[in-house]
């Protein structure tokens, strides 16, 4: 299954010129508000029209403007869950579910067993009751689960945690990793927060002012200088793979990266266990000799990839660490006091209490 | 019936039949207007959304004449209608019932449109995504959300047709079983002396009936907006 998208779109501030390709899995559309993104995924749904341009999903066309092709909505067989949820409100969750899945069935495509999403999405007690007494987080589940059960070849999905406060946000955000895990249809997901591209994404396309900037695993666009000001110098920071090797009786967990251990407050986690680790660029310090008598407790040997300075007093260090890049944030006082400069070593310092629960987030054993 | 002559009583049956064929026949055209005026952009929509309104303004009089030089036996409409489908509307209750129609029209478009215009496109537009045509979402999404506002609608309808008076009297006269409707009855009773007493009766009933109409459709659309907010 895979999505390959170009379109151009004329709009009176500026154009969307994008072209990207999307593979099975979870591909993260992400940008700032008024990049476009949404522009993308209504194209692709067939709810707008665009100057020019074509999208496949899977060989078939579902639209080009040079062919004159242009599939209406209701046939093109593509899954949206929008920023609000859109359910239906003169009918119950039962019903809002079973909508798409009638059509569906109608056209003969293959639809998941309602009983299999309705447990991922944890809505089972929640069938017999109208949108209008459920909480957000709710209704988002529920409306998941209904463009899931239409029977989609592509899932789009709209900032789906944008209209939740940050509880409902943290409730939600395990279902989306399930869904991304156990389903099989790809996922486009808008969105323009770096912790959700982080944590869900398997392919990132990052985009500003209607053009894409960079394009691939978020562990490449995240440790990215490059993209560093569409990411937002604030939530700048690489994604690292780690596996989980031991937790210590003094609540620190010890895990091991491709370029030597981490140790972590207590991960909730097996031994043994993958897990993703997102490490913010400003809690890196740089040294050019390893640190004695230091609190801090993580020191990684690095290699300077380059530096980017950006228009204020920071400089954006990409660094190699074994297998995996990360990305540290300094002063540029700091950075020409040290002399740093591409291909020199040195040794990263991280304080482990630094990385935050929510920055830590478990694959699985085997991966994915 | 005890209460009323049979006279009186035939007016009262008059009215509601005339009413109730009014009501139902412009119900689908009522819709279909309400949704071109609410969603529609087509040239002409200030031009449609004027005839439609026009009854509500224009003296009742002009009206019926207006229908008498369209839809009599010998005007243009009025006799294709008869040379085609042997239809006659021209004194005759079915003339009533058109002028009733007509004149209820603008009542039942102005409250179907205001339903319609609160409903969220963004539902239609979901409903799209998820497999269905244009016209499943009309039927699945819009028209149940739109049920209170069709209520209401037919019911203000059916309300003003039983009162009609001016253009159904110009267009279709005032013959007892055959025009005299319960507005024409009321208005003759009072013309023959020692008739006070049939008008009052029927002017009673009148407002039974309106009274009735409007608690009914009160009650109706309540029960179905409570379905639709999703409680």
């Amino acid at each position: 299954m895979s999505l390959s998208v170009a379109l151009r779109h004329a709009f009176s501030a500026f154009a969307l010129d994008i072209a990207f390709e999307a593979p099975a899995g979870v591909t993260a559309l992400f940008g700032r508000s008024g990049s476009g993104k949404t522009t993308v995924v209504n194209a692709l749904a067939g709810l707008i029209a665009v100057d020019a341009g074509h999208a496949r999903v899977d060989g078939d066309t579902l639209f080009d403007t040079r062919q004159g092709v242009f599939v209406p909505p209701h046939l093109r067989r593509i899954g949206y869950v929008f920023q609000e949820a859109r359910l239906f409100p003169h009918m119950t969750v039962r019903q809002n579910l079973g909508y798409g899945r009638w059509f569906a069935r109608r056209h003969g495509a293959e639809v998941a067993d309602t009983g299999s999403v309705v447990e991922m999405l944890g809505i089972g007690a929640l069938l017999a009751r109208r949108p209008g007494t459920l909480s957000g987080g709710e209704r988002q589940r529920v409306a998941i689960g209904r463009a899931l059960l239409s029977g989609p070849r592509l899932l789009l999905m709209d900032e789906p945690l944008a209209s939740l406060d940050e509880a409902r946000k943290t409730e939600i955000l395990p279902y989306l990793e399930r869904l991304s895990r156990e389903t099989k249809v790809p996922i486009l997901y808008v969105s323009h927060s770096v912790a959700e591209v982080a944590r869900l994404a398997t392919t990132v396309v990052a985009i500003d002012e209607g053009r894409v900037v960079r394009a691939g695993t978020p562990s490449e666009v995240l440790s990215d200088p490059q993209a560093v000001p569409t990411l937002g110098i604030r939530d700048a920071g690489a994604v690292v793979g780690a596996t989980v090797t031991a937790h210590h009786a003094d609540g620190l967990s010890e895990l091991a990266i491709s370029g030597g251990r981490l140790l972590l407050p207590r991960i909730a986690a097996e031994q043994g266990a993958r897990v993703r680790v997102r490490i913010h660029a400003h809690d890196i310090m740089l040294s050019l000799t390893p640190q004695e008598g230091i609190s801090a407790l993580n020191q990684l040997p690095v290699e300077i990839v380059s530096l980017r300075r950006g228009e204020g007093p920071g400089v954006v260090v990409q660094l190699r660490c074994g297998g995996d890049r990360l990305l540290a944030r300094i002063t540029r006082r700091s950075a020409e006091a040290l002399g740093l400069a591409p291909g020199l070593a040195c040794h990263a310092i991280l304080k482990s209490v630094a990385v935050a629960q929510e920055d830590v987030w478990v694959e699985g054993k085997d991966g994915r | 019936m005890e209460y009323l002559s049979p006279e009186e009583w035939s007016a009262v049956a008059l009215s509601l039949r005339v009413s109730f064929w009014a009501t139902l026949v412009s119900l689908p055209l009522g819709v279909l207007v309400a949704m071109l005026l609410a969603r529609g952009d087509f040239p002409g929509k200030q031009l449609l959304n004027g005839i439609v309104h026009l009854p509500l303004i224009l003296p009742p009089v002009v009206t019926g004449y207006l229908l008498l030089a369209t839809f009599g036996r010998r005007a243009p409409v009025g006799s294709f209608l008869y040379d085609t489908f042997g239809l006659v509307f021209a004194f005759r209750w079915t003339g009533a019932a058109l002028a009733a129609g007509v004149m209820a029209f603008p009542l039942m478009v102005r409250a179907i449109r205001l339903a319609i215009e609160a409903v969220d496109p963004k539902l239609e537009q979901a409903a799209g995504t998820l497999g269905a045509s244009r016209a499943m979402v009309f039927a699945t999404v819009t028209l149940p959300l739109i049920l209170p506002g069709i209520i209401a609608g037919s019911v203000l309808a059916f309300a003003k047709a039983m009162g009609e008076f001016g253009a159904t009297i110009t267009f279709v006269s005032n013959i007892p079983g055959e025009t005299q409707t319960l507005p024409s009855a009321i208005y003759a009773f009072m013309q023959v002396p020692g008739g006070e007493a049939s008008a009052a009766r029927l002017v009673l009933v009148s407002i039974t009936v309106a009274m009735a109409a409007l608690l009914l459709s009160e009650w109706v659309s309540r029960l179905v907006a409570r379905r639709i907010r999703g409680a």
